[in-house]
């Protein structure tokens, strides 16, 4: 069978690779393009270990296919620190210990910076509900949503 | 340990040093290697719970193209029984075999029964399906209960219970059956004014790490292997492996890799041995990665339970006796912590009778592997409901209950030492006082309390401090960080070096780069290998000293140690770590200090949790309305990775009374393998968990540290189930409490 | 693993043509976030995947006087945060936000929950109360069924080989009408419904419920309008009383089975309990409070 071509853009650099039409994205970025910080908890999109975004929106990325990447913009945690700097988020997680095994911090990142580029001032409540498709087992998520918190004030220039 | 102490870097919140790679995705866990020219291997797992297997046909599957190897049972060289301790739960070393690869028989609903390498993933799974097993199928035995029935099917035709007065004569689910006792429980029972006794149930339950099992394996040309995966323990994935496999040690390298949670799960193996017999026949590096379905039905959860708990107590809540039997669930092979569970089971009480029995019984279901704290949260869960529900009948507060009878210094445990200083009237008390114990409750609120109990562990670590000539160090340890251990190791050592800890990177390392190192588990890291890690850097110092003594022409002896500075007690003189370490050459070569210990003493750690919850009288659902927990640490090395321990234990323990559940059909077939339906709690459903640290410091650790790891997923339990009984006025019995059991509680009520 | 062949063509006519003319199984991609698992496990099977994102008419949703035409595959993420239509459908909008994790929404439709035709559908019944017309195109040109017409079974509905669902269209409601979408489950996000409920309810001026429709979903292999829990609410004042007749009339009307997610017993209670208080909120809207 062969393999199809896609160009697409990754944290902003155009990135071109083969696939089978039934890979995954998640399933090409992993084992084709080596970009590992995505990680796999379940892929059934209940977990959130793999969120990217597509086209600036949150997604489980196994459950895209690599294919629907054609011509699309990619955003993985690769891409979230600028400049060999950590982004505020990855600085907060950090302060806040907001990680213990650290499986679920790339996708929490990831969708951190979702809900903060949507709302910048989100509740404790808002913040629960938009990060319950990512699970979290170690930390009971107290110290995330204070980090969550704490980078939303910091973004904001309120801190 | 000296009381007066002042701690320079201990007790700070620091970043920890592996986070960077953490929140950047640079870090590398167990399914994120690929070797070049490898192929995936994927295993074929049992559709029925119970059955003989008659046949297997491999040869369409080694046909196909794409197929590289297969590997079944018989590829194991002569395995013969043989008791083996790897990893947390006790097990035989043939039951391990037949875990990883079926034998004769397949046990439970996704017992691995062949494996396939194949050039691509989709090659290997697809190929599957060419394996023809032929099977004659079994009644499934599901239920402890009816595992114990003299009717009951049998699993295993040559087990039988151990521990009988008589030798059994017949072959049995039981595998063994245990006692501890003290004092009389007749007498008293006899004295008390209150007798209360229940039966409970808790389910089979998942650990739930996020991230699946994992490893890519390598095996080489001149009978070297190489193994990298997600563990908890890397030297015992090389002891099990190299057992299975009839391998020298020296010939497997394992290598951990960053491991996404274990909870007591990752404590034992099952893709490795598997991977190494597919790259020996196949000449090439495999890799395996669990789904998330295997996770659950094949992979070790926490056993489930019934147990009856019989407590009485005098009018003023002074308790007389306590008497509990406790039937663990192990799987399908025995070895369930039917024996901590028993340990642990009355262990927060000052009481002169007790007498507890407890049974280790084979089901269909997958061989359980520890989960944190195992057997206490089931144990503990029973004696701490009676409890509550006699200082409800008796009229007193559940604390003045508990403070009543609580275990402090001097306390005879039930199975064997007196306990040292320990800290559960402190948490008591600090439960008293606690914003959340003094606020008020509205309509359809209640309020749960309970206390829970660790021993923790100590065992094997061995540590290497390599000193840099710049006088930065390199801290090689060999227990896998879990949740930040790292941070506190470099933060020990460098309160012992007198170092500022960015100095020091702790790096864990492989079995060939560092001495044994027990398993991850036991609440043992920060302890254990913890004060390896302190007499490693104790070991740099005294080379240091030594260095220094040389320098100046003195005696070691007559050099100070402060803040990293060597002094000449003799003169004004004063060196670095740095200066020292720049000339080591000239004072004798590099330095590098080693500790290799086996730690005793470990230090038990106390809690207490308060749970309120809300609960929809229409519909049963409980929420979660605020929570505490206060623990006993010890000494909290990084406070912040405490609080997260005491957190995530209550989170755990919270799910596990609301809603967590294996559920399985009437063939034994696992419905819910997956996290859509088996729900662990998610960021929605929980409120901010406040925590208290209590520090009683733990006298046999330098700086007073006790384990802090487990303890928190055992008040959980009952704390929610208390607080959903205060809420609907019926005692929750059964776990979990999901909506509809609440919802029928509530309707059996009226 | 199954093995796909792709195809993302850019108009319905396009779509039309590759469906009607595949040699192989056919699936619509639209958010994939239950056809892409639905696919996991398949061995030597093979598919095409008709992707209809790149469709614009397919992805765009519009608001006017006679109603909402709704594109079937706009995802639920941005059909939720349309303000305009959460005004008009709030109980429709409160069920495609129940939909799965922020992720899921990112791609999940409204279009591929209806097309899915699960029993636990969060949208059907949303759009049943709210008496939403299917669009249906094909070689044979269009046709226009009811909600109601469309889902057949459990995981089946009306369309044959070569239909593409091209639009929904709800009718713009009367004035004091409102609606409200319910459902249990037993976290607070992530699960599919146990049980679940959409009520829309008209008053006159005198608040006096002159129309009703009642949905329940999850209870039945295929969401259900219970005329009778509507007519229990017709002409009343949607006291207590008339809510609770209403919700005694959903568990009467339901039909549930046990399974991992929920008992007979236990579906059949949550879905009164939440057709009553559905009902209550849609009353609360309707008169506009």
């Amino acid at each position: 069978m062969s393999k199809t071509h896609v160009t697409t853009t990754i944290n902003g650099d155009v990135t071109e690779f083969l696939c089978e039409p039934a890979d995954t994205l998640l399933s090409v970025l992993r084992n084709e393009l080596q970009l590992t910080g995505t990680k796999e908890g379940c892929g059934s999109g209940d977990c959130g270990a793999c969120s990217v975004t597509v086209n600036g929106r949150l997604v489980c990325s196994c459950l895209v296919l690599g294919v629907e990447a054609q011509g699309a913009e990619i955003g993985t945690i690769e891409g979230i620190e600028s400049a060999e700097k950590l982004h505020t988020i990855q600085e907060k997680f950090l302060e806040h210990a907001a990680l213990q095994c650290g499986i679920c911090t790339p996708g929490l990142i990831v969708s951190t910076k979702a809900l903060l580029d949507e709302n910048p001032d989100p509740t404790e409540e808002e913040a629960r509900y938009y990060l319950a498709g990512n699970l979290c087992r170690c930390t009971g998520y107290d110290k995330i949503i204070r980090a969550v918190l704490d980078s939303a004030k910091v973004m904001r220039g309120a801190a | 340990m000296s009381e007066a102490r002042e701690f320079k870097y201990i007790g700070q919140r620091t970043i920890r040093p592996d986070g960077y790679d953490k929140v950047t995705g640079r870090a590398n866990y167990g399914a994120d290697l690929s070797l070049p020219g490898m192929i995936w291997g994927k295993i074929l797992r049992s559709p029925h719970a119970h059955a003989n297997i008659k046949n297997i046909d491999l040869s369409k599957a080694q046909a196909h193209p794409d197929v590289l190897a297969i590997a079944t049972y018989q590829d194991f060289p002569h395995v013969q029984s043989e008791a083996f301790q790897a990893g947390e739960v006790p097990t035989d070393i043939i039951d391990l075999a037949r875990n990883v690869l079926a034998d004769d028989k397949v046990l439970y609903h996704g017992h691995a029964i062949a494996a396939i390498a194949a050039r691509s993933e989709s090659a290997a799974q697809d190929a599957l399906s060419l394996i023809e097993v032929e099977y004659e199928v079994l009644p499934p035995v599901m239920d402890v209960a009816d595992a114990m029935k003299p009717e009951a099917a049998v699993l295993h035709n040559n087990m039988f219970t151990q521990g009988l007065a008589e030798p059994a004569d017949k072959a049995s689910n039981i595998a063994s059956r245990m006692e501890l006792k003290k004092g009389d429980v007749a007498a008293g029972f006899a004295l008390a004014d209150l007798v209360v006794e229940r039966d409970f149930y808790t389910p089979t339950v998942h650990q739930g790490y996020i991230e699946p099992h994992a490893t890519t394996v390598r095996f080489e040309e001149n009978g070297q292997a190489m193994v990298w995966c997600s563990t908890q323990g890397h030297f015992d994935v090389r002891a099990s492996t190299a057992k299975l496999l009839n391998m020298p040690l020296g010939k497997l390298k394992v290598v951990a890799s960053e491991i996404g949670g274990g909870f007591g799960g990752k404590t034992t193996v099952y893709l490795e041995p598997v991977a190494l017999i597919l790259s020996r026949k196949s000449g090439k590096p495999v890799k395996m990665v669990m789904t998330r379905d295997e996770v659950f039905r094949a992979s070790g959860p926490g056993s489930a339970t019934r147990s009856h708990v019989k407590i009485g107590a005098m009018k003023d809540g002074t308790i007389t006796a306590m008497q509990a039997s406790l039937c663990f669930e192990a799987g399908a092979f025995k070895g369930s912590p039917m024996g901590p569970g028993c340990m642990t089971v009355f262990t927060p009480y000052d009481v002169e009778n007790m007498y507890i029995e407890g049974y280790d019984v084979v089901v269909n279901k997958p061989k359980v592997a520890a989960y944190r704290a195992p057997g206490a949260p089931q144990a503990e869960f029973a004696a701490e409901m009676v409890i509550n529900e006699i200082a409800s009948k008796l009229g007193i507060d559940p604390i003045e209950l508990r403070l009543r009878n609580a275990a402090k210094e001097g306390t005879q445990t039930v199975y064997g030492p007196k306990l040292k200083r320990v800290g559960l009237v402190e948490c008591l008390e600090a439960a008293k006082n606690s914003p959340q114990y003094q606020s008020a409750l509205k309509a359809n609120q209640g309020r749960g309390l309970a206390a829970g109990f660790w021993f923790n562990i100590g065992g094997l670590s061995s540590v290497t401090i390599n000193m840099n000539p710049d006088g930065s160090g390199t801290i090689l340890e060999g227990s896998p960080d879990i949740g930040g251990s790292r941070a506190s190791m470099q933060m020990m050592a460098a309160e012992e070096l007198g170092i500022p800890i960015d100095q020091l990177k702790p790096l864990v390392a492989d079995t060939e780069h560092v001495a044994y190192n027990a398993t991850t588990g036991g609440s043992r890291t920060t302890f254990a290998t913890g004060m390896a890690v302190i007499e490693a850097a104790q070991d740099v110092v005294r080379q240091l000293k030594e260095r220094a003594a040389a320098v100046w022409n003195i005696t070691a002896e007559q050099v100070d140690w402060a803040d990293g500075v060597a002094i000449n007690t003799t003169g004004d003189d004063r060196l670095t770590v740095a200066e020292i370490c720049k000339d080591a050459e000239k004072t004798g070569g590099q330095i590098a200090g080693t500790g290799n210990i086996n730690a005793r003493g470990a230090g038990p750690s106390f809690a207490v949790h308060l749970c309120d919850v809300e609960v929809d009288p229409d519909t049963g659902k409980v929420d979660v309305i605020r929570y505490t927990a206060i623990q006993d640490a010890g000494k909290a090395i990084h406070p912040s990775y405490v609080e997260g321990q005491y957190q995530g234990g209550a989170a755990q323990g919270i799910g596990w009374a609301l809603n967590e559940e294996y559920i399985y059909n009437k063939d034994g077939i696992m419905e819910n393998a997956g996290f859509l339906d088996y729900r662990i709690p998610l960021a929605s459903d929980l409120p901010m968990i406040e925590t208290v640290i209590i520090e009683i410091p733990n006298s046999f650790h330098p700086f007073g540290v006790r384990g802090v790891g487990e303890t928190g997923i055992v008040p959980p339990l009952a704390a929610v189930a208390t607080a959903v009984s205060e809420a609907i006025g019926v005692v929750m019995t059964d776990l979990p409490c999901s909506p509809p059991r609440v919802l029928a509680a509530i309707h059996g009520k009226s | 693993m199954v093995s796909v062949v792709y195809k993302a063509p850019d108009s319905i006519q396009a779509a039309i043509s590759i469906l009607s003319e595949a040699e192989i199984a056919t699936k619509i991609l639209a958010g994939g976030t239950d056809l892409l698992i639905q696919m996991q496990g398949l061995v030597n099977e093979s598919r095409l995947f008709v992707d209809i994102k790149k469709i614009p008419e397919m992805m765009q949703a519009t608001l006017g006087d006679q109603g909402l035409d709704l594109g079937p595959s706009m995802c639920c993420a941005e059909f939720t945060a349309r303000e305009d239509i959460r005004a008009v459908y709030p109980g429709l909008v409160e069920a495609a936000f129940l939909i799965g994790s922020t992720q899921v929404q990112g791609r999940a439709s409204v279009g591929g929950n209806l097309c899915n035709s699960s029993p636990a559908a969060d949208t059907i019944p949303a759009l049943m109360v709210n008496a939403a017309i299917c669009v249906i195109a094909g070689v044979k040109g269009e046709r226009s069924v009811s909600v109601e017409e469309f889902v057949t079974g459990v995981g089946t509905n009306c369309m044959e080989k070569g239909e593409l669902l091209k639009l929904i269209q709800l009718p713009r409601p009367a004035k004091n009408t409102s609606d409200a979408y319910l459902r249990f489950i037993p976290r607070t996000e992530m699960d599919i419904a146990v049980a679940g409920a959409a009520v829309s309810v008209t008053l006159d001026d005198e608040g006096v419920c002159t129309a009703a429709r009642v949905s329940i979903g999850a209870v039945a292999p295929t969401a259900l309008l219970v005329q009778e829990a509507a007519d229990a609410l017709i002409g009343t004042k949607l006291d207590d009383k008339a809510l609770q007749a209403a919700g005694d009339a959903a568990s009467a009307a339901a039909s549930p089975i046990t399974d991992r997610r929920g008992t007979v017993e236990y579906r059949r209670h949550v879905v009164g309990v939440l057709t009553k208080r559905a009902a209550q909120i849609a009353a609360t809207r309707a008169r506009g409070n």
